[in-house]
């Protein structure tokens, strides 16, 4: 009884938010940016009256810089965006996207820094746009011959992809300069009202608006971009691959571009991630960070961007609010260490409930239902 | 490059080459089974071996040996192995079967979709590894040195050490009478079954689950044995010690042709000779680079693997 | 319509009130300030605690947890706190760390951060804030370049060990076949260098990658160069794994290493009978009969455990800030012109410290000390002369 008013509910909301005039539901969305914009301002908790210490509320992160966060998980929340044209719009299983994020990050760093063996000297914004032609580029390289390969078999090969990269740059004598790393890569250009830079070392509030406006942006791009013929073509190929190629889409060359876009959003990303990082070595492309994002996009709803998001924001917020949850709860108790453990749990947890994902595609909602229908059979198959 | 490294020790590097693919091919055995009959890479697979690598280390502290003893006589020695042995084997077909049972079936019971597999793949080797870290304070182990190395025989001027006819000879046991269980028996008839139709075999009376329970004690079984291996071997283990070689199994599965047994012996030996001969032949910081490039390389002129990726049958 | 509008608003009402609510429950206690303020002040530790470098960081958090906790047994009513900044070693993961230390007035000293890589990114951090930090292992040379103020370092740099090292197998080693193996770290590879250049032509080299397990290549190669001295530039367990190997395939040479390996770990990966014999230095005094209670202190403090590579050091320069602490110097600029002008002995590593402008440990309190393993222990062998 109680499931079938829960249902009812849920559907009611979805119903009424579809039956809302057009510009309160724009409103809405406004307002919702909006508030992402004032969230890691301290003044926006002392205007509602949150007091003001360490903790202002539930969600604030005790151990580590909430800006800072914040900036982390956009960076986050931008790749899994990327990586979900790849993974969730045309269904090639990337394990090695975190690649073309090193090679925009390294893009940047070779240009723009005084300390690199380039000597360019570049400033950040000029370095911009050809760390996404790079990463772009690099990503019809690879595609090129590999996107033949069906599923599991193309899975390890971006990973093989994303592993070179990082041992390329690990080792010392490269232009990469290995675990030395590359540092003082320039700041983003701009200066505040005060005179000083906008984009300083201590504030990651900047960092974090400009990653937010990257991400508005690159998110109407590609919400169009879904909706065309493209997008389309995207779902085709997702569905069944060869039904789509008889039926005169050329599925290689929508492939090539799923996974040329993906990889353009990975170097963007990469980019602004240099510019605030200020210096990046090998250490920080680990193959564990690409493993990561993917998880980040099934576990919000593969093929779904808000699903996209709200993946990214649990995947890198999650475990560094759990940093701080002792001190929260008011226990002493450092959950630090345990951050890791619980986050695998809860993954496996919230895969059991909901293996659609947390905000599923419509389409691949329906399709999963189908699927469930089918199964019930198997599961009465008497045993032996 | 440096050609005189790599032809000079050019027996030596084949025989260690050998022997680490050796230790490849035993874990890849776990990938490929479970992806033969599930099409699903087992990501917690990396674990199991973990696991097993702590459990006979276990077993030996137990034994009264640590990384300082010296090596035991020859009847305390075969008790000491044997009985690592064994509990590294439990231990790792325990794991991979409670893998199986809290991260996969309760997916495969809602017919989700595959990538969801993956994800609680992943959550499951991080909840692993872990619990691993912390209860034993993320520390390195070292081990006892059981089986003292010693040259028994000079093939071209390269010795061969007792370990290294152990690794190899028990490699080849354990592949055989695997690749005979799935081959001949009525058990493996059903792993067989399931991996070429799912659903028919099904119908014909193959209890799916049971023949899926039984591929994960077969893969955490054959992990185990590599882990006791790499134990004797290396002496050396720590809660990540997994994750790296599990890569490489993985891909040793994936060059030989996944799906396949024996691809994954021959994926596994051909990684590790070829990883060796890089060291030789770039120096060392380019193995795992070389091993990767081979990977990708092979994947494009052969698409499935040397092999190509059955288990039992060529596939649709 | 304008009833659903307000349905919607009222949820939003709801949503504000459940946030107000948990956080009315996260208020008490902060924001104090005031009177009391040289009480409660807090010492950060930057560094990893999780991932796979903790094994080297949980040993430096120690030693600052075992002077913390000593200070405030003696001074219970004005008690210090430990905040722990876990970076697992990522420089990706230090900038907001740092922000957060830096963002919190109460911490005015921060031990670390524990690496070359993340002290790139974080002291520029802690240097726009004024917030004294000490780092007990981050050698990279170029660090003390950057002028950054509140930069120092409680040992010697690369420049100082590899050198030394070099001269210990040239001198007394008297070793005409010196192989020298890296593992591609800052450290390492830095190591390396210095060594090199000291005893100009090597037997052969070549390079290992963290992580790595299986040196059979590298064995081979060692064995078949003739080399009778292994230099090795890289971290305990790779160093532990590597002779454990070379060992077992018969090599009868001496492995010379830096501090990295001079760990207690070393000896429990290789084993006693292999590890015996290694030359490990280290820019630290050998055990004075404080360093006796330290090592006592510190084993009763946890499990039990072996004091590792630097908790001396990371002991040592806790107590630099809480001496000042206890000198009345509460906020950060006092507590950093005290770092800047201190002159003491630490009890656990007999070092003088003493820091240059640049943030350098004074060059002639460096002292650099050759260790041999022997029956398992790590026991002091000869000061290597400067020159």
């Amino acid at each position: 009884m109680t499931a079938t008013v829960d249902k009812k509910r849920a559907g009611g909301f979805k119903s009424r938010w579809a039956a809302m005039p057009k510009q309160v539901r724009w409103a809405a969305i406004a307002a919702l940016i909006v508030l992402l914009y004032i969230l890691p301002n301290k003044w926006f908790y002392e205007y509602l009256g949150f007091p003001i210490g360490s903790d202002y509320f539930a969600f604030y992160t005790t151990r580590s810089d909430f800006a800072g966060v914040l900036f982390d998980t956009a960076v986050f929340v931008l790749l899994a965006v990327g990586l979900n044209v790849v993974v969730g719009f045309a269904g090639l299983l990337d394990l090695g996207y975190f690649g073309f994020y090193a090679l925009g990050a390294y893009t940047v760093a070779l240009l723009t820094s005084p300390e690199s063996r380039f000597g360019t000297n570049w400033p950040w914004l000029a370095a911009v746009p050809l760390a996404v032609m790079v990463a772009m580029v690099s990503g019809v390289i690879l595609g090129g011959p590999t996107l033949r390969l069906r599923g599991d078999y193309l899975a390890i090969v971006t990973l093989g992809f994303a592993e070179m990269i990082r041992l390329y740059a690990a080792r010392n004598e490269g232009v990469l300069q290995g675990q030395r790393g590359i540092p003082a890569i320039p700041h983003p250009p701009g200066t505040g009202t005060d005179g000083k830079p906008l984009f300083g070392v201590v504030d990651a509030r900047p960092y974090y608006w400009l990653m937010l406006t990257l991400i508005l942006i690159v998110l109407l791009l590609i919400r169009n971009l879904a909706n065309s013929r493209v997008g389309r073509a995207w779902v085709a190929i997702r569905e069944d691959e060869d039904a789509a190629e008889i039926m005169g889409v050329p599925t290689f060359k929508y492939k090539l571009w799923a996974f040329a876009i993906g990889a353009a959003v990975a170097g963007l990303t990469g980019a602004v991630f240099a510019g605030k990082q200020t210096f990046i070595n090998s250490d920080q492309f680990v193959l564990e960070s690409s493993i990561l994002v993917l998880a980040a996009v099934i576990l919000g709803g593969a093929g779904n961007i808000k699903g996209a998001i709200v993946g990214g924001a649990v995947t890198w917020y999650l475990p560094e609010w759990l940093r701080g949850v002792g001190d929260l709860i008011g226990v002493e108790f450092d959950a630090a260490e345990y951050r890791i453990l619980v986050f695998g749990l809860v993954v496996i947890v919230m895969m059991i409930f909901r293996p659609q994902g947390l905000v599923p595609n419509r389409r691949r909602a329906a399709e999963f239902a189908d699927r469930r229908k089918e199964a019930v059979p198997q599961e009465t198959v008497p045993n032996e | 490059m440096n050609f005189d490294e790599l032809f000079g020790n050019f027996p030596a590097l084949t025989i260690t080459g050998l022997e680490q693919g050796a230790i490849y091919a035993l874990i890849a055995l776990g990938y490929t089974l479970v992806y033969g009959v599930l099409r699903l890479i087992n990501f917690a697979h990396s674990e199991v071996f973990m696991v097993g690598t702590f459990t006979a280390l276990w077993t030996w502290q137990a034994l009264g040996y640590d990384q300082n003893s010296a090596a035991p006589a020859l009847g305390p020695l075969i008790l000491a192995v044997v009985a690592g042995l064994v509990v590294a084997m439990a231990a790792s077909a325990l794991t991979a079967v409670t893998v199986e049972l809290v991260a996969y079936r309760p997916l495969r019971r809602r017919n989700a979709p595959p990538l969801a597999f993956l994800i609680t793949a992943i959550g499951a080797s991080f909840v692993l590894s872990e619990s691993f870290g912390i209860s034993t304070n993320r520390a390195p182990f070292g081990m006892p040195d059981l089986i003292p190395q010693k040259t028994v025989f000079t093939l071209f001027g390269a010795g061969v050490t007792n370990v290294q006819l152990l690794i190899l000879g028990v490699t080849l046991i354990m592949m055989i009478g695997l690749d005979q269980f799935v081959n001949r028996s009525r058990l493996g008839r059903g792993i067989r079954a399931v991996a070429q139709d799912a659903d028919t075999a099904a119908l014909m009376g193959v209890n799916k689950n049971r023949v899926i329970l039984l591929v994960f004690v077969l893969g955490g079984l054959m992990a185990g044995v590599g882990a006791l291996l790499w134990d004797v071997r290396f002496g050396y283990t720590k809660f990540n010690v997994g994750f790296l070689i599990g890569l490489k199994a993985f891909a040793a599965a994936v060059l030989g042709g996944i799906g396949n047994l024996r691809g994954a012996l021959l994926g596994g030996l051909l990684l590790g000779v070829a990883e060796n001969y890089a060291s030789g032949l770039f120096g060392g910081d380019w193995k795992d680079f070389t091993g990767f490039v081979l990977l990708i390389v092979l994947l494009m002129f052969r698409p499935t693997g040397l092999l190509g990726e059955s288990l039992g049958r060529a596939r649709a | 319509m304008r009833q659903k509008l307000a349905r919607v608003l009222g949820g939003v009402a709801i949503g504000a009130l459940v946030f107000s609510g948990a956080a009315c429950k996260a208020d008490s206690g902060s924001d104090a300030g005031g009177s009391k303020a040289a009480c409660d002040l807090k010492i950060g530790f930057f560094g990893p605690l999780t991932g796979d470098a903790a094994g080297l960081g949980i040993h430096m958090r120690n030693g600052t947890k075992l002077a913390i906790d000593q200070y405030n047994k003696d001074n219970a009513d004005c008690k210090v706190q430990l905040s722990e900044y876990d970076s697992q070693g990522d420089p990706a993961k230090a900038p907001a760390l740092a922000q957060q230390a830096v963002g919190d007035a109460k911490v005015v000293g921060i031990i670390g951060p524990a690496f070359s890589g993340e002290s790139e990114v974080g002291n520029p951090i802690f240097d726009e804030a004024g917030l004294p930090a000490i780092t007990p292992s981050a050698t990279r040379p170029s660090l003390s370049t950057k002028n950054w103020k509140i930069f120092h370092r409680g040992v010697g740099n690369d420049t100082s060990q590899g050198p030394a090292a070099g001269r210990y197998i040239k001198n007394v080693l008297k070793a005409d076949k010196v192989y020298v193996v890296d593992d591609q770290s800052a450290y390492g590879a830095g190591l390396v260098d210095e060594v090199k250049k000291v005893i100009g032509a090597v037997a052969g080299e070549d390079k290992i990658q963290v992580k790595q397990t299986n040196f059979s290549a590298v064995v081979t190669k060692i064995q078949s160069s003739g080399a009778n001295v292994l230099f090795f530039g890289g971290y305990y367990t790779e160093a532990g794994l590597l002779l454990k190997q070379l060992k077992g395939a018969g090599w009868k040479g001496t492995m010379v290493a830096g501090d990295g390996v001079n760990d207690a770990n070393f000896i429990k990966v290789a084993g006693e009978q292999v590890a015996e014999g290694t030359i490990l230095t280290c820019p630290c005094a050998p055990a004075t009969a404080a360093k006796g209670t330290f090592v006592t202190d510190y084993k009763a403090a946890f499990d039990n455990a072996e004091p590792g590579t630097y908790a001396d050091v990371s002991y040592d320069i806790t107590k630099i800030f809480l001496e000042g602490i206890k000198a009345g110097k509460s906020s950060r600029a006092d507590l950093l012109s005290f770092v800047n002008s201190y002159n003491g002995t630490g009890g656990a590593t007999g070092v003088t410290y003493k820091f240059e402008s640049n943030g350098e440990l004074d060059p002639a309190q460096v002292k650099v000390w050759a260790f041999k393993v022997n029956a398992g222990k790590v026991v002091p062998d000869i000061e290597i002369p400067k020159s």
